[in-house]
Order: structure tokens, then C-alpha cells, then sequence
């Protein structure tokens, strides 16, 4: 059977009763006529009563259907009486469901324009409120730990082995990567002017100091951050999303101790491992580099034990402990405010990233400030 | 017992659902006739959402077919299976709404896929079928904005977006209230009369099955097959196996089923 393009036209009967003659086979992939052609037909004519008559109709699917419910939902509006007295009984049953529950104006507020959610007060006092809750947060954690400390938080410690196996020996293939390279990189950067005065030897002094001190743990919080970090946020929030976290609440556990804690613990532990780890590696990236520019193994390692000492390990310790904590609660604080879709756990995730290595940065910066200042 | 004088439209044959070698439900034989409110009933943990698993090709069977119109579903090519798939509605437990979509976007995807209707008529046709949902008017809200109930119809007014000849539902009232449930359970009667479709759905939901089921079969979990396939209604009062008489008249398996 050949199809035959759908359509509709205006029969005027009795007074102002006007029969809506459609025809065709109104079917998907068949172009139709603009709803909006008739509505200013009929706007003209001014009928009081529209029938639709399918007499002359052809096949049809939801085409039709949506056609018909354009009709009604303007006639409704008009105030003019529809009828479907004419069409197919399946259709009339149809547009009955359709129309039982009268249309809906939600109240739907339209988002603002950007611009307008740029406003200097507005971000003073979201700022204020993020740090607030940010400090609430610590807090929280602070208690949770002191109830740790006292034996009586529910934390778990399988929880707790998992996470140490996660964030430290599944991050060894990344971590060693970066460490060689940014010990090589250290080690070009002094070479290239450690060579003008013939003090190539230095080289050894510059990698250990620099991966020591800062390189080392700085490379691996930022790995850590968008590993372990980014993982803490899409695990709580997809708790969240999942109801998991309300259903942790209402049995009366504290989401920090339960969930926060165990994965805090496991990078605080993990992470001084992984800065020593990353400082060796770091330390044979730059002894590559020096002995391309003929520096022996043994005077390489003569002279990076003269620079090493025990305060420089230190340093790089103590930043590891701290950078562990802002990562953890960076990476944690996203995921167990985030929101209930899929799109909110995404945005957590990245949030997680962003703030843990802002906090990194300024720390990072603090904390040198500070030991300059002591002398250390 | 059936009206035989209907044409089949999905037969399951000989099937057997395994996870690895542990087999779950095995020969599973019945048919789906057209027009039909075919229930998949049976106690916790029977393989009931399994099954409809494997009738949607979502898991692979250990063996046996499904045939779709008689033609085979589980032999078909990557293909055929996307052509027979695009004939089918399915509502997810859960509703499977896309959460960063607003019901609009979640039901024009489809529309924009596989329809080469305009913009102008897939506005239209999307305004339908939140209407017949009972939804006219929410296009602009996203999935997280609306009520448990009403994200279940709007998953409804997703799949029967094509216009399909068989409605999958994988438990459509769960997390229902009582009124909500009923009201979808009215709609799927209504919508499956005006439009013919064949419609296949998990529930064990009792008030369901005997408001709106034509045909069910029955999934034990101790034997691991069917152990009893007919009108609801019939198999309460005359099954003849006790356990599916019991599921059906809510009494304990301690031989309540025999006082009268």
C-alpha cells in the first residue's frame, strides 16, 4: 500500500461548528503540516466547536496522536469545545489518557543569566560559607580521630587495609615514572648552569636536596591527588547518590568515622612511604643524567651522601603527613557533599582534584616560608 | 487453558541461565502471545529480573532461544538484535533515566536516533507522551527534581517513545505507595488496549498480578525451573503445585493453602 502524505483541512458545517477533515496516513517519516498553520485558521474562522473527523484517515502513530493533543490543549485554551466523536476508537481512548491529568505549570524557574551569578557579595559570602563548612569538616574529623584514639569509633579496619593497598602499591608504576623523570629534569636544570663554572659534581647536591626537600613529595601528592583523591570522591559520592551514606547515618554511625577516617589513615600512612620511594627514584634519575656528563656512579653517590642528612628527610616527611591530610579531606569533603546524579559525582570528582592541589600549593608554600623563617 | 488462537509473538525455548556452571534456571519453555500482560512471577531470588535480563540480550543464555516473531534472538547478528531491540520499550527497576538529561532530552533521545521527525514534531510528540504519563508540562525538569513515582512514568513515557510492539517493565511498582502503583498499573492497562503491544514485565507484586496479568509463568527457586504457567487467576485456585498456590494467596508454606 503506498502511503499517502498526511494532512487536514477546514470544513465549515452548521453555525460555527467547524470539522477538522484529516487525511492520510499520518506515520513517522511523512512530513506534516504546521500545527501553527491552523491555529490561525481557526483564529480567524472563530468556530466554537472543532470536530476532528477521520473518515478519510490513512495509518497512523504517534504523529497523530501528538497532532490531536496540540488541538485539544489549544481549544482548552480558546475555550472552544473539541470533539473526536469521529476518529478511530483506539485514538479517542488515547487522547483520553493523554488529557486525564490536565496540564501541568510547574513553576520552573528559569536559571539566571551568568552574569548575574557573578556578584562580588555573593562569592565573599559563599566563600565565607565554603570555609565554614570546611572547618566544620576538620572538626568533624578532629572529633573522629580523638574517638579513635580512644578505641570507640566505628571504623573499620579491613576498610582501612584495602584503602593502604589501593593508594600504595597499585600507585608504584605511576609514582616511580614521575620520580625518574622529575629527578632528570632536576638534574638538567643544574647542569645546564652548574657547567659555566665547572662544578658539574654539584649536580648530585641539587637532585638530592631538591627531590628531598620539595620535588619528591610535592610530585607525589599531585599524583595522589588525582588518583587517590579523585577515587574518594566518586566512591562517596556514588554512596551518597545510592543512599548509602543516609542508611550509614540512620544506623547511627558516623559517616566520618566510618567512611572519612579509614581512607585519611591509609594515605596518611601510605604517603611518607611512596615520598621516600619517589626520593630514590628520583635521586637515580638525576645520577642518569650526571653520568652523561661523565660523572661516575661512585662519585655521584660520594657526593649525594655528603648532601644527604636527616633534616632534609624530615622536611620532606613532615609536607608528606600534611599533604596526606589535605588530599584525604579535600578528596572525601567533595564526595560526601556532592549531589544525587551521575553529573554531581563527576563534579565531585573534579572539585576533589582542583581544591587538593590548591591546598598542596599554598601549603607546600607555607610550609617552606616557615622553615626558612626557623632556619631548618 | 490459553486462547491459542492467538499468534505468538515472543517464545522462549528450552533456555537455561547459568552463571558460569551454576545454573540458575533451566528449561524454560513458554510463550508470549500478542496483546498479552505476561507476568514473570516467583519467590526472591529465582531469576525472575535474570530472565528478563536474558529475553533483552542483556546477559547471554547457557542454552535454549528466544525467538521474537519466530525469529531467533539469540542467533541474531549484532544487527538484527539492534533492529528487533528498536521494536521494544523498557522500563529499568530503577526508571534508568539519563540524571544529567531533563525528561525532555531523555525522551527525544531516542526520537533524534532512530526517527527523522523534525524538531517542531518531536517537541510535540514529546509533550504526548509526557501527557499520557500524566506529566504534561514537567519537559524542562531533570530526573532528580520529581518524585520516585513520577520518574517511573517519565521512564514509561521514555520507552514507549518508538511506539513499540512489546513493553519490558523490570518491576514497575517497586518503591511504589499503593495509589501510585495502581495508577501506573491502570496506565499500562490503558496504553497496552489503545496500542496493542505486547507487554512482558517482572513483579511480584500480588495486587499487579491479578489486576492487570493475562498470562504469567511462574520461576521456582528450589527446582530451578517453571513449575507452573497460566492466567494468574486460574493458577491461584487450581494450581496444581501448593508452592505457587501459596505465592499467590499470600499464605505460609506450612500447609495454610489446604483450610478452606
Amino acid at each position: 500500500m503506498s502511503e499517502q502524505a498526511p494532512g487536514f483541512q477546514l470544513q465549515h458545517g452548521t453555525g460555527d461548528v467547524i470539522t477538522l477533515q484529516l487525511s492520510g496516513d499520518w506515520l513517522q517519516g511523512q512530513e506534516t503540516a504546521d500545527f501553527t498553520e491552523l491555529r490561525t485558521e481557526l483564529a480567524r474562522t472563530g468556530a466554537s466547536t472543532l470536530i476532528a473527523d477521520g473518515a478519510t484517515l490513512g495509518e497512523w502513530d504517534s504523529l497523530l496522536m501528538a497532532f490531536l493533543l496540540q488541538c485539544h490543549d489549544f481549544c482548552s485554551e480558546e475555550g472552544i469545545e473539541f470533539s473526536t466523536r469521529e476518529m478511530p476508537e483506539s485514538a479517542q481512548r488515547l487522547l483520553a489518557v493523554a488529557t486525564a491529568v490536565p496540564p501541568q505549570k510547574p513553576a520552573k524557574e528559569a536559571p539566571a543569566p551568568w552574569f548575574k551569578s557573578i556578584h562580588p557579595v555573593q562569592i565573599l559570602h559563599d566563600l565565607i560559607d565554603d570555609l565554614r563548612e570546611s572547618l566544620a569538616f576538620v572538626g568533624e574529623i578532629t572529633l573522629a580521630a580523638a574517638r579513635l584514639v580512644a578505641g570507640k569509633a566505628n571504623t573499620r579496619f579491613t576498610d582501612f587495609r584495602t584503602f593502604v593497598y589501593q593508594a600504595g602499591p597499585d600507585a608504584f608504576a605511576i609514582i616511580s615514572l614521575t620520580s625518574v623523570l622529575v629527578g632528570m629534569i632536576l638534574a638538567y636544570l643544574g647542569a645546564v648552569q652548574l657547567q659555566q663554572f665547572g662544578a658539574e659534581i654539584y649536580v648530585a647536591d641539587l637532585v638530592v636536596i631538591g627531590m628531598l626537600r620539595e620535588m619528591g613529595v610535592l610530585m607525589t601528592a599531585v599524583v595522589m591527588a588525582g588518583r587517590t583523591g579523585a577515587a574518594y570522591a566518586a566512591q562517596l559520592g556514588t554512596m551518597q547518590t545510592n543512599e548509602e551514606i543516609d542508611a550509614i547515618v540512620t544506623m547511627g554511625i558516623s559517616p566520618v568515622e566510618f567512611l572519612v577516617m579509614p581512607r585519611m589513615l591509609a594515605l596518611v600512612v601510605v604517603m611518607p612511604l611512596l615520598t621516600i620511594y619517589a626520593d630514590l627514584l628520583g635521586m637515580i634519575g638525576g645520577g642518569i643524567v650526571a653520568g652523561g656528563m661523565g660523572i661516575t656512579p661512585l662519585q655521584y653517590i660520594k657526593e649525594s651522601q655528603n648532601a644527604i642528612s636527616l633534616t632534609h628527610i624530615s622536611v620532606g616527611l613532615i609536607k608528606s603527613v600534611v599533604f596526606a591530610l589535605l588530599i584525604a579531606v579535600a578528596g572525601c569533603r567533595s564526595g560526601i557533599n556532592s549531589g544525587r546524579s551521575s553529573a554531581a559525582v563527576g563534579q565531585a570528582a573534579t572539585e576533589a582534584v582542583v581544591t587538593a592541589i590548591v591546598y598542596l600549593i599554598i601549603a607546600d608554600a607555607g610550609i617552606n616560608i616557615l622553615f626558612q623563617q626557623v632556619g631548618i | 487453558m490459553m486462547a491459542d488462537a492467538r499468534t505468538v509473538h515472543i517464545e522462549v525455548s528450552d533456555l537455561t541461565m547459568a552463571y558460569g556452571t551454576f545454573v540458575i534456571q533451566q528449561d524454560l519453555s513458554f510463550n508470549v502471545y500478542h496483546g498479552d500482560i505476561f507476568v514473570i512471577m516467583g519467590g526472591s531470588g529465582c531469576g525472575k529480573s535474570t530472565l528478563l535480563k536474558h529475553m533483552l540480550g542483556l546477559l547471554e543464555p547457557a542454552s535454549g532461544d528466544i525467538l521474537y516473531s519466530g525469529q531467533s534472538f539469540i542467533n541474531a547478528s549484532a544487527a538484527e538484535r539492534e533492529a528487533m531491540r528498536r521494536r521494544w520499550g523498557i522500563t529499568y527497576q530503577a526508571g534508568g533515566l539519563l540524571s544529567a538529561m531533563t525528561l525532555a532530552e531523555n525522551i527525544t533521545l531516542p526520537l533524534q536516533l532512530y526517527t527523522d521527525y523534525s524538531e517542531r514534531e518531536r517537541d510535540s510528540i514529546v509533550a504526548y507522551k509526557l501527557a499520557l504519563v500524566g506529566l504534561a508540562g514537567y519537559q524542562d525538569y531533570y530526573p532528580s527534581e520529581i518524585s520516585g513515582g513520577m520518574r517511573k512514568r517519565a521512564a514509561l513515557a521514555r520507552a514507549i517513545a518508538l511506539d513499540p510492539d512489546i513493553l519490558f517493565f523490570d518491576e514497575p511498582s517497586a518503591g511504589l505507595d499503593p495509589i501510585s502503583s495502581r495508577l501506573l498499573d491502570e496506565l499500562i492497562v490503558q496504553l497496552q488496549e489503545s496500542t496493542g503491544a505486547t507487554v512482558v514485565m517482572v513483579t511480584h507484586e500480588l495486587a499487579s498480578i491479578f489486576d492487570i496479568a493475562t498470562n504469567s509463568v511462574y520461576l521456582d527457586a528450589s527446582t530451578r525451573t517453571m513449575i507452573d504457567y497460566g492466567d494468574p487467576r486460574v493458577l491461584r485456585d487450581h494450581s496444581e503445585q501448593a508452592v505457587v498456590r501459596q505465592f499467590l494467596s499470600r499464605s505460609s508454606a506450612t500447609g495454610q493453602e489446604d483450610s478452606p
